[in-house]
């Protein structure tokens, strides 16, 4: 199986870090990964975006054109790529940030206000730890179990107190994509 | 060792320390900086020099003196860094000094732009600096060869005493992949290493006399004694072509009607299109040059099957590596080309499209 993702949303709201997570754990369970970043001139406040290929064959084009996953934090990511979504695909997006959401009826959609789960959970900051869990959630490509040892494995280095609110981030990330 | 998910960039230069790298002479650009960012970091760790240079052609002089000194040397750029440094890969190649250039390809002409491209490949296989010498060209597709090709630098610039570059662009650079890397090198290893240059290189003197006097120099003023240096420089370049040619073969097979041929990054995404194709029940092979000098010229003419109609150049520039196709295919059928520029790298939607039009001919 392969999938490929592309996240994307405002510069600061942690999209390359959520690829990046899913990379990892996706090594982890020994499959093929590659995550590939937009780059350039860009800031805190501009746009961001990443393509990452998860799979259990080698991975040819790192690039991804259609994707099967797209994670929109804002409505210039689902105005720029869910056009894009292979049909059948998946677009996961934040209601808080995309009034006019995304008109395709030949794809499936999940969608949660995350600015406000974050912020009860406790920070805005752990955005992009709720979407890995809607897409753990959702598309169970990669184990709960495997994103879980990641984030704590990098957390307990760096930031152990804040190990909890992401974990717990996650968690209801799941539970919303499994629905 | 288990694998670890890594920048090319970072890729490259934990690499090169591996393989025994303890001098690392450099000036910063995107989008290879993370590569300087990551000597900066590590060298001090182990006991090696790492210089920001005030400029790239410092930096490349750098490079110059300490290969001199026999020792495993490396420096690394991003394509406009790499024509001010110009003048030293051919002092470098004049002088036969073992070195190693890594080129992170960005957008041209001029300070172009930062996106990957690979607009580069004259300079890097033609020349770039003056004079009549080669570089040894190597072109990765993949973080791990990306890495891998390091030790594999090392080792040719040491065997045949010449720079070798590493082709690489800025996808590769930013991408992370996972890799895994060979064991590191010991401080003994690299010592001996060393050893193997002691008849020609810079080194102490230590019993006093001239015995060890060695001259490091690209300047012959005797047209006579000119003319054999270069005699003799030609001559290790025909070894090098004869002993260095690699290439990887993907699908190739009797049944292929189409022959694609993409080096580095532009391969990768060859290799999707190709994949859709042959599910399709198409048949197309590729020929990916790895060592872009010598270049693969023989296995690029022996996979033109019985079936093969054309044969499909695909670079991120606008037709450079296709002169070699052609010298290789020989007007045995027709080449055709198609390529993106500016840092815009194709997608496997574009390139299937661009096939599928040739199965409809």
């Amino acid at each position: 199986m392969t999938m490929e993702m592309i996240c994307a949303g405002f510069g600061g709201q942690g999209v390359l870090t959520i690829g990046r997570f899913m990379a990892q754990a996706g090594m982890k369970e020994g499959k093929s990964v590659s995550w590939l970043p937009s780059y350039g001139p860009e800031m805190r406040g501009g746009t961001a975006n990443v393509s990452t290929v998860v799979s259990d064959e080698e991975i040819a084009s790192p690039i991804v054109s259609f994707p099967d996953v797209l994670v929109a934090l804002n409505q210039p990511s689902i105005d720029k790529f869910a056009p894009s979504i292979r049909p059948g695909g998946i677009l996961i997006y934040n209601t808080n940030m995309c009034p006019n959401g995304c008109k395709r009826d030949d794809i499936q959609i999940v969608s949660a206000p995350m600015v406000d789960i974050a912020l009860e959970i406790g920070s805005q900051m752990v955005m992009n730890m709720l979407a890995i869990g809607v897409i753990i959630g959702k598309t169970e490509v990669i184990k709960h179990q495997t994103m879980i040892d990641e984030i704590t494995e990098y957390m307990k280095g760096r930031n152990p107190e804040l190990l909890e609110m992401n974990l717990k981030a996650i968690q209801r990330g799941v539970d919303i994509g499994r629905g | 060792m288990s694998k670890i998910l890594m920048k090319g960039n970072e890729a490259i230069a934990e690499a090169a320390i591996r393989s025994g790298c303890r001098l690392y002479f450099a000036y910063p650009i995107t989008p290879q900086s993370e590569l300087i960012e990551y000597m900066a970091r590590m060298m001090p760790k182990v006991n090696g020099t790492f210089l920001q240079a005030e400029s790239e052609v410092s930096a490349i002089n750098m490079v110059y003196g300490a290969a001199g000194c026999g020792k495993r040397v490396m420096t690394s750029s991003s394509s406009p860094g790499i024509s001010l440094k110009a003048e030293g890969l051919s002092y470098l190649a004049g002088a036969q000094l073992p070195c190693v250039i890594v080129n992170v390809q960005r957008g041209g002409p001029g300070l172009g732009d930062i996106q990957p491209a690979q607009g580069d490949y004259f300079q890097a296989t033609k020349g770039g600096g003056h004079g009549d010498y080669r570089l040894i060209c190597l072109a990765p597709s993949s973080v791990q060869e990306f890495a891998d090709m390091a030790s594999e630098a090392f080792d040719l610039a040491d065997k045949y005493r010449n720079p070798v570059m590493i082709l690489a662009d800025g996808m590769l650079g930013q991408m992370m992949e996972p890799v895994e890397f060979k064991p590191a090198l010991t401080d003994e290893e690299i010592e001996e290493l060393g050893e193997q240059h002691t008849d020609w290189c810079i080194h102490p003197n230590q019993d006093g006399d001239l015995k060890h006097h060695h001259e490091i120099n690209s300047l012959e003023i005797d047209p006579l004694v000119l003319e054999q240096h270069v005699i003799n420089l030609y001559k290790k370049y025909a070894e090098i072509e004869e002993n260095e040619q690699r290439h990887e073969e993907y699908n190739i097979s009797d049944d292929n009607e189409i022959l694609c041929v993409a080096w580095g990054t532009a391969s990768r995404v060859v290799k999707s299109a190709i994949n859709e194709l042959k599910a399709e029940g198409k048949s197309i092979g590729m020929i990916r040059p790895i060592n872009v000098w010598p270049y693969p010229y023989e296995a690029i003419a022996k996979a033109i099957g019985p079936n093969v109609k054309q044969v499909y150049v695909f670079e991120l520039n606008t037709g450079q590596m296709l002169d070699d196709v052609k010298i290789a295919v020989e007007g045995k059928v027709p080449v055709k080309f198609w390529g993106k520029v500016g840092g815009i790298v194709f997608t496997p939607a574009e390139i299937k499209e661009k096939l599928e039009e040739c199965f409809k001919e």
